[in-house]
């Protein structure tokens, strides 16, 4: 925990007339929300470890407009578009691996159309592949035997297709997989996305957060993993309303694979 | 006197196809209401999704028990359809089981008719059974009651009735057979309809005639009856599943569409050589309206896709928003655009091929609010729908409308917007504060 972070950004590399083999996209919420940025920084540890040649853009970055877009405010989701693709553009980015689904959606999805294509990556996507290099090793002595359930984020799995990059990595600690009733293509939203996160909910009779969090309670759980910061912060919420925050943590993949490589 | 059979049955079968087919027309017509939309590309993978998901019933098995009694029920359909075909043949000709002369194929044929008829009979009754006695959560979600709830069971009553039919025509002809009566030919192999037929041992040759003739009539009759019902009716699925399919989304399925009337716009803004002063052209067209509040404004396979919607509700049964009790329910909004697209439909028709505005529309008037702003755009919905429909698009579209015409955004989400246009993150952090988390311990 104490070696300092090494996080280079774009514009300090460009002036030193370097290239990074990829951005990190650190996201709103990685950036500015206080849970979200421990899973930043647990990244950032991994990719220091591993000697990863990558760069932030730091102030340069703002919102991809996912919330607005999805809001309906196309006007607002495109000038965020065009502005961050100006600026990637212009440092010749090429690659670009984000903690966040929802970034990792638009600009790989999104963004092409509007003139920015990019090989972009979820992070657990980039750490599956640090691994299969042998860039990073897990040994997962501290999630050994555990009992690790998965939360598919909705704009990872089913929007995306990706279902098997985070669960190779959580098999990989040694830790014991168990899948929720609803899962992979078929998984329960946290609740989070469509804008939802900065929304009250519409009127029912239950949060969806707490649904969700029942279906992961059910599976005896010591851990939920997450690989969304949305995600994360509504299991956190579901789990604190079910008090179970003392015996079951709400972590991240990279916190994970941080956490067991004692970084 | 002996052709008055059939030019009865010419007189109906044009009847009942005429009608059919001017439906059809209709159909197409309020389908083509809705806007043009890119879908000429990618045709062999548009090809390998149609077989995939609607002949080969792929997403349908998703649910094992209603995914094994519908493949029933569908094979069940097709099959017996050829059928049909000697029916209609017979019918036109006056002949009577004119394929019987394929000898050991046809007793093959027939026999599996019959036992796909028998299976589909056992299918519809737990069908029956899951929608009313059992009573399944989405079988009896508040936009089901009603006439869709009627609808469902009318379907599956006629399938009953037209399957009973036929085996019981099949029943009396066997017994006709058995007693060598003229006309009827030895000819198919009747595994289930002989047990009916041993109910008619007994009957005069004449009676058995009556029951025989009867059932081949009302069997024809129903089927045809069946046809023209699908254009009032949720059931059109079984039609315009195949090309729903063809046109569903190709992309991946968090990727929403790019509003290009917008880029330009945004372009414009950007551009430090654009006019500030310059004034539109004097023949510039009206700006495009942003987003849709009514069917209109949708595009046609968004409009196909209400069509398509056959109401099994696996949408909504597994959208997190209807799950916790909200308003929202997927199917609904799918049914919503289908009720609002037949009433404009029909308002064109009544007046003289023009649309006359009718003080309605889809928003608020089918669609409220509060459905639209509680979806979470998980994409479960689309994920769901067997037959490639996507509520979520229409939805979003609504939205945009909204929030880009209307200004009428949930206040949370006007300030979440403000905060991106101002600092560029969804709350009030300054940008420039993006990277402190990179010097916090």
């Amino acid at each position: 925990m104490s070696t300092e972070l090494k996080v280079p950004t774009m514009a300090e590399l460009f002036a030193a007339g370097q290239q990074p083999e990829v951005l990190f996209w650190v996201g709103c919420a990685g950036s500015f929300d206080d849970r979200a940025k421990k899973i930043t920084k647990a990244f950032v540890k991994i990719l220091n470890k591993a000697q990863v040649s990558f760069a932030v853009l730091g102030t340069e970055e703002s919102c991809t407009g996912d919330p607005a877009k999805r809001s309906g405010n196309e006007f607002l989701f495109q000038m965020q578009a065009f502005a961050n693709i100006e600026i990637m553009n212009a440092y010749g980015v090429k690659k670009v691996v984000t903690a966040c689904p929802h970034c990792f959606n638009t600009i790989k999805n999104e963004y092409p159309v509007l003139g920015g294509s990019y090989d972009v990556m979820h992070h657990t996507q980039f750490l599956k592949d640090l691994l299969d290099e042998g860039r990073i090793t897990m040994e997962g002595g501290a999630f050994k035997g555990k009992r690790i359930t998965f939360h598919d984020p909705c704009y990872l799995g089913r929007a995306n297709g990706v279902y098997e990059a985070p669960r190779e990595l959580i098999r990989k600690l040694d830790a014991e997989l168990v899948e929720m009733k609803s899962c992979k293509s078929r998984g329960l939203c946290c609740g989070a996305g469509g804008a939802q996160m900065f929304k009250e909910s519409e009127k029912g009779d239950q949060e969806v957060n707490i649904v969700r969090t029942e279906q992961a309670l059910e599976t005896q759980p010591e851990i939920i993993a997450a690989g969304c910061p949305f995600c994360n912060t509504m299991m956190t919420d579901g789990v604190k309303n079910k008090e179970k925050e003392a015996s079951i943590a709400v972590m991240d993949i990279a916190e994970l694979i941080a956490t067991a490589e004692e970084l | 006197m002996q052709y008055i059979p059939n030019i009865l049955f010419a007189i109906l079968f044009l009847f009942g196809v005429g009608f059919f087919v001017r439906n059809v027309v209709r159909l197409r017509r309020n389908i083509f209401l809705g806007k043009d939309v890119e879908v000429s590309d990618n045709t062999s993978q548009r090809w390998k999704n149609m077989a995939n998901i609607a002949l080969g019933q792929s997403k349908m098995v998703v649910r094992p028990i209603a995914g094994f009694l519908h493949i029933i029920v569908y094979v069940g359909f097709v099959i017996i359809n050829i059928e049909v075909l000697e029916i209609i043949i017979d019918g036109l000709l006056g002949t009577h089981r004119i394929f019987a002369g394929l000898g050991p194929v046809y007793n093959f044929l027939i026999a599996s008719f019959e036992i796909l008829a028998f299976l589909v009979i056992v299918a519809v009754v737990l069908f029956w059974i899951r929608r009313n006695v059992i009573r399944l959560k989405r079988f009896t979600k508040p936009e089901m009651e009603g006439w869709p709830k009627q609808d469902g069971n009318l379907i599956l009553y006629i399938e009953v009735v037209l399957m009973f039919l036929f085996l019981t025509m099949n029943a009396s002809d066997y017994q006709l057979q058995q007693m060598g009566a003229d006309y009827y030919v030895q000819a198919g192999s009747f595994p289930i309809s002989q047990f009916i037929a041993v109910w008619f041992q007994g009957l005069s040759e004449a009676t058995l005639i009556g029951i025989e003739r009867t059932a081949w009539w009302l069997h024809i009759a129903g089927i045809l009856f069946f046809l023209n019902y699908l254009y009032y009716s949720k059931h059109l699925h079984i039609l315009l599943a195949f090309p729903n399919t063809y046109y569903g989304k190709l992309t991946p399925i968090g990727q929403l569409p790019n509003l290009e009337s917008v880029t330009n716009e945004v372009k414009l803004m950007m551009d430090p050589g654009a006019d500030p002063f310059a004034a539109p052209a004097e023949d510039a067209p009206v700006p495009e309206k942003f987003g849709a509040s009514d069917v209109q404004d949708l595009s046609w396979v968004q409009l196909l896709n209400a069509y398509t919607c056959t109401e099994c509700g696996r949408c909504t049964d597994e959208c997190p928003a209807n799950q916790t009790g909200k308003m929202l329910s997927p199917r609904k909004i799918m049914m919503d655009t289908r009720d609002r697209l037949v009433e404009v439909g029909k308002n064109i028709d009544e007046n003289k091929g023009v649309f006359k505005d009718d003080g309605k529309q889809l928003l608020d008037d089918f669609i409220t609010r509060e459905e639209l702003w509680a979806c979470t755009s998980c994409n479960a919905c689309v994920e769901a729908c067997p037959v490639s429909i996507d509520p979520l698009s229409i939805i979003m579209d609504m939205r945009q409308y909204l929030v880009m015409e209307q200004s009428a955004a949930p206040t949370d989400l006007n300030n979440m917007m403000g905060n991106i246009e101002n600092n560029g993150a969804p709350w009030p952090f300054n940008q420039m504060d993006r990277l402190n988390w990179s010097k916090e311990s």
